[in-house]
């Protein structure tokens, strides 16, 4: 029990690391709205999610509505609704109705991406330790961030920007350099997301990452099913 | 309005987009179409969300670019997450100065 709750904390390391850099320039942007160190903090406190959060508080500088507010962060969100099911996929015997309650509020991109990597059924403790490292690197980031305000040169905050994108690329490239399904998967993907970006401007970014995903992943699935006994372990 | 007010709305939106799947969702799926559906949608999820965005994440494009093909090289060669991130970074950071 102990044992899977430090090598969650352990997995999650890195992730801590980015969000401490990224959540910093949350930070930043936040003092620049006006908000203060204990509002931002409890921001990402309750929130644990990066773009959601930052349209959120472009929205409380505006002074927008509340179904403003509910609209844009579904729509930036929902994609966690997919990751929530795959998850549930792989989820060990010991996770009980609680656990499932608790450990769904650390569902972000990077926490995802790492347990869906790993071999073995999740355990709430591993997921715990995970959580917990990423959520103390989150909410100290954030609140450093404030603090420091503009005392950080632009060349090292807009450089941050890159951290969590880098993360990414380490996640899906080695797998897609193996399977010629996962690469297929990924460059669809990647190539629906430029064409929304690009040329299907009235989509917002939450709902090109939802369409891009959907569609990618629905064609790799038709044109490369995975065996059962694999798609029941990844 | 209260700042309260929108922090209560924006984590209640967002803690139940993931808590309503994740603990009632309980099945275990048997469709071998949305099983594989589901095994490639982490990374389609991840590639989209990088690609573009990924190259408006620094200050300019020739950093961003700098800091990717850093990244996609590192990534390749499978060195650790932190790794590949945090050069990504350090690369786009020295480009800066060049560009």
């Amino acid at each position: 029990m102990k044992s899977a709750f430090f090598k969650g904390m352990s997995h999650g390391i890195p992730i801590a690391l980015g969000y401490l850099s990224v959540s910093f320039g949350f930070g930043i942007a936040a003092a620049k709205c006006g908000l203060s160190v204990f509002a931002a903090s409890i921001i990402s406190a309750s929130n644990l999610t990066s773009a959601g959060q930052a349209a959120g508080i472009d929205i409380i500088a505006a002074g927008g509505t509340i179904i403003e507010m509910i609209l844009v962060q579904l729509t930036i969100n929902i994609r966690y609704s997919l990751m929530a099911i795959s998850l549930s996929q792989k989820l060990d015997k010991s996770f009980t109705f609680s656990h499932r309650l608790a450990a769904s509020y650390g569902i972000t991109d990077e926490i995802f991406a790492v347990c869906s990597s790993q071999k073995e059924p999740l355990t709430p403790s591993y997921m715990y330790g995970m959580i917990f490292i990423a959520f103390v690197g989150w909410v100290s980031g954030t609140a450093m961030g404030v603090s420091a305000g503009q005392m950080l040169p632009v060349s090292v905050s807009s450089a941050m920007g890159i951290v969590l994108y880098g993360m990414f690329l380490a996640i899906i490239i080695p797998p897609a350099k193996k399977q010629r399904s996962v690469l297929f998967a990924v460059l669809l993907a990647a190539g629906i997301s430029v064409l929304m970006r690009y040329v299907f401007t009235m989509i917002s970014g939450g709902f090109a990452v939802m369409i891009s995903a959907i569609a990618a992943s629905a064609l790799a699935a038709l044109i490369f099913p995975v065996k059962c006994e694999e798609g029941a372990e990844e | 309005m209260s700042i309260a007010v929108y922090i209560l709305v924006m984590a209640s939106v967002t803690y139940l987009i993931r808590m309503i799947p994740f603990t009632f969702f309980r099945k275990k799926i048997k469709s071998r179409f949305f099983s594989s559906f589901l095994y490639y949608i982490p990374y389609a999820v991840l590639s989209a969300m990088t690609i573009p965005a990924i190259f408006y994440s620094t200050g300019s494009l020739a950093a961003s670019i700098a800091g990717t093909a850093a990244a996609v090289i590192l990534a390749y060669m499978e060195l650790p997450l932190i790794v590949v991130a945090l050069s990504a970074s350090g690369t786009a950071f020295l480009a800066g100065f060049f560009v």
